[in-house]
């Protein structure tokens, strides 16, 4: 029973920030940051260096060379453009699906090609030191976020957690416990919600009836905003805005990046499955990176040599970096109890020694 | 020295270990202003401040999330979930993250948290307050699972605890919270992790228990002494990695073992103690090992209860029956 007397005690607003359309053509003022051409190509070259290592991956998958892997087809401008309004001393809590956000940070090619090829050794990551490895259970690293920026708050130093998971991951408890407590205590951390509608074969209208996932912050206490997740210049202009605020004390904010799978869940999913082909073939007209290209070449900033240069040069390491990987000769077995903890119990000395093939070193 | 409850000895060493180390904070339930629905942590809020003790959302998978995150910049967090039976949230960041963050990053990060919870029956308390399942954490692999039985175990293995680099699940025995008293000095020393502690020397038996088990287990010992019995007690102390030395060094010297445990027998860590002794004491065996264990029934409410928690009478029993054996 709505009786319309009744005073409105709350109004919440949810806004969407987007600056180029698919053809690339400018829909509002860029951002400061867009004036300067040298920012718009660094983020083109680590979304162009993302999808070839990706499609790369997925083909030494298919190969028999590397373990399953999600490739982020559609999705860099999410995962590179939040990385790329970071700071070094800054943390980030990537999902499973991060490549790009990883590789920007520092990660090496060969260390991603390890992880997902079997060896733990991977994740020792040439990235900041601080930042988590890949989280697998879904939306289990929310609550990680929460503490790393409480850690961060308690100890007064101006650095903030990133936390990125998928839309699939807001249906879970983890993401609402997470931000619950970031409201409460206006923790510097960033969570973003990359949304790129399908959840494997679960489409986002079977995962929420939210009108949007960004207004799942307002509960919490603090604001979401939507981005097109396509849009790398807004991607970025919204990380910017919602890390400065964290930094400055302000308290955490949610990013909905709205975007699309274009890919597989993984390399051990068909969505031919579960989706039509049709759809998939309409979102690729909303990718980031042709986006983009058209509006650097639209200002003249970025041509036909320039992206054979950058295909090249990107081929050229990638290549390099699979030759790594291929010859990084697997671990000794008995290492698999070097970091189980700092130090070895003495009841675990026997199980070591018997994979050591029976001496204790 | 001063006489304390083992719950006042955990609140002393939650109290010595911020005192020493400002990364120690402490989080959970009612920890702040209320001191612990237990009173485990009265008192730190008004010493410390309340960003160091931190009422937390009424949200058990938050707190030992928040754990990890914290632990991997370097806090020393101590969470307390408020009963065991509501620990089962958190099994995913024990299972997932807390015990694996340093081994799948290979050292580059690493999980310095305690999760301290109360453990067991015998205090008359409502449904799912009174489960015993610390079986089920000791199966996992990089995790410490630690349950004092007095305190002065309960202060210098909750030290031990906190300083200790990797995650450790602290489990308080509820029973003896208040009924268990003795001297402890507050000098900030620890006792040893992964270590089992003989509290009686004996010749015939050896009863291992664990916990508040280990109260019934003590007046058993003295029960059976009367009748000429001389039992040998050991606390295990340390579930998870724990001391095979201590237990197969008292058994080869008895013959005989019954262990003594509150939680259901199937799958019991009872069950791991005596597969030890059949792996690598067989030979030293005189008789059958005895389990002497809650039922394989669910936990019953407060009016059965003391039926389901392991008697002194039915360890004497089981303990005369192993030494008759011959």
């Amino acid at each position: 029973m709505a009786d319309e007397e009744l005073p409105v005690i709350a109004r919440f607003e949810v806004r969407r920030r987007s600056y180029l359309a698919p053809d690339g053509t400018v829909l509002r003022p860029l951002p400061n940051f867009a004036s300067d051409s040298d920012i718009l190509i660094s983020l083109y070259r680590g979304m162009v260096l993302t999808r070839a290592f990706d499609l790369k991956a997925v083909s030494l998958q298919r190969t028999g060379r590397l373990g399953t892997y999600a490739v982020s087809l559609g999705q860099e401008a999410v995962s590179v453009g939040i990385a790329s309004a970071m700071r070094e001393e800054d943390v980030v809590l990537p999902s499973y699906r991060d490549n790009g956000t990883l590789l920007w940070r520092g990660t090496k090619m060969e260390e991603i090609l390890l992880f997902w090829g079997g060896d733990e050794r991977g994740n020792l990551s040439s990235g900041p030191a601080d930042d988590f490895p890949y989280c697998i259970p879904v939306a289990s690293q929310a609550p990680h976020a929460a503490g790393v920026a409480y850690a961060f708050k308690l100890r007064k130093e101006p650095r903030v957690a990133v936390c990125l998971f998928g839309d699939g991951a807001t249906s879970k408890g983890d993401v609402w416990e997470a931000m619950n407590f970031a409201g409460v205590h206006k923790l510097p951390v960033v969570f973003v919600a990359n949304n790129n509608q399908w959840a494997i074969s679960v489409p986002l209208q079977l995962q929420t009836a939210s009108q949007t996932l960004a207004q799942k912050a307002i509960a919490a206490g603090f604001s979401g905003e939507q981005v097109d997740g396509n849009d790398v210049v807004a991607v970025r202009a919204a990380a910017e805005d919602a890390i400065a605020q964290a930094r400055a004390g302000g308290g955490p904010r949610l990013i909905e990046a709205v975007t699309y799978r274009l890919s597989d869940h993984t390399t051990a999913d068909d969505a031919a499955r579960y989706r039509p082909p049709e759809e998939v073939q309409t979102r690729w007209k909303e990718e980031p990176i042709a986006r983009l290209r058209a509006y650097l070449v639209s200002q003249k900033a970025w041509g036909k040599s320039q992206e054979e240069e950058l295909a090249a040069d990107c081929q050229k390491q990638i290549e390099a970096a699979i030759e790594r990987y291929l010859a990084t000769a697997p671990r000794a077995p008995q290492t698999m109890f070097d970091h189980l903890y700092a130090e070895l119990p003495r009841a675990y000395a026997s199980q070591r020694a018997e994979l050591s093939g029976g001496s204790d070193a | 020295m001063p006489e304390v409850t083992l719950v006042e000895a955990i609140n002393l060493a939650l109290a010595r270990a911020m005192e020493e180390d400002a990364n120690v904070v402490v989080l959970g339930e009612d920890v702040g202003v209320n001191g612990g629905v237990f009173r485990a942590t009265v008192g730190l809020q008004q010493r410390f401040g309340a960003e160091r003790v931190i009422d937390t959302p009424l949200a058990e998978l938050l707190i030992s999330g928040l754990c990890v995150g914290m632990a991997a910049q370097g806090l020393k967090p101590v969470g307390e979930i408020q009963f065991m039976g509501f620990i089962y949230p958190c099994i995913d960041q024990l299972v997932n993250h807390a015990s694996r963050l340093r081994n799948r990053t290979q050292g580059r990060l690493s999980c310095p948290m305690v999760l301290r919870t109360p453990h067991g029956g015998g205090i008359r308390a409502p449904e799912h307050h009174s489960e015993s399942t610390e079986a089920m954490l000791a199966h996992i692999p990089g995790l410490r699972v630690v349950m004092p039985s007095s305190p002065e175990r309960a202060y210098g293995l909750l030290l031990a605890a906190i300083r200790d680099p990797d995650p450790v699940v602290f489990l308080e025995p509820t029973r003896i919270y208040r009924a268990s008293k003795g001297q402890v000095e507050d000098n900030g020393e620890a006792l040893p992790l992964d270590v089992a502690f003989v509290l009686r020397q004996g010749r015939d038996v050896t009863l291992i228990s664990w916990g508040a088990a280990v109260k019934e287990t003590l007046a058993a010992a003295d029960e059976l002494a009367a009748e000429g019995i001389d039992a040998e007690v050991i606390d295990l102390a340390t579930l998870k990695p724990y001391d095979e030395e201590t237990v197969l060094a008292s058994v080869t010297r008895t013959g005989r073992c019954v262990i003594v445990h509150e939680a259901a027998r199937t799958g019991g860590f009872g069950a791991e103690i005596a597969a030890l002794l059949a792996e690598r004491g067989l030979t030293s065996l005189l008789a059958p090992i005895a389990r002497v264990t809650g039922y394989d029934t669910i936990m019953p409410l407060p009016r059965l209860e003391q039926r389901y928690i392991p008697s002194v009478a039915r360890i004497v029993a089981a303990t005369r029956k192993v030494c008759q054996f011959s």
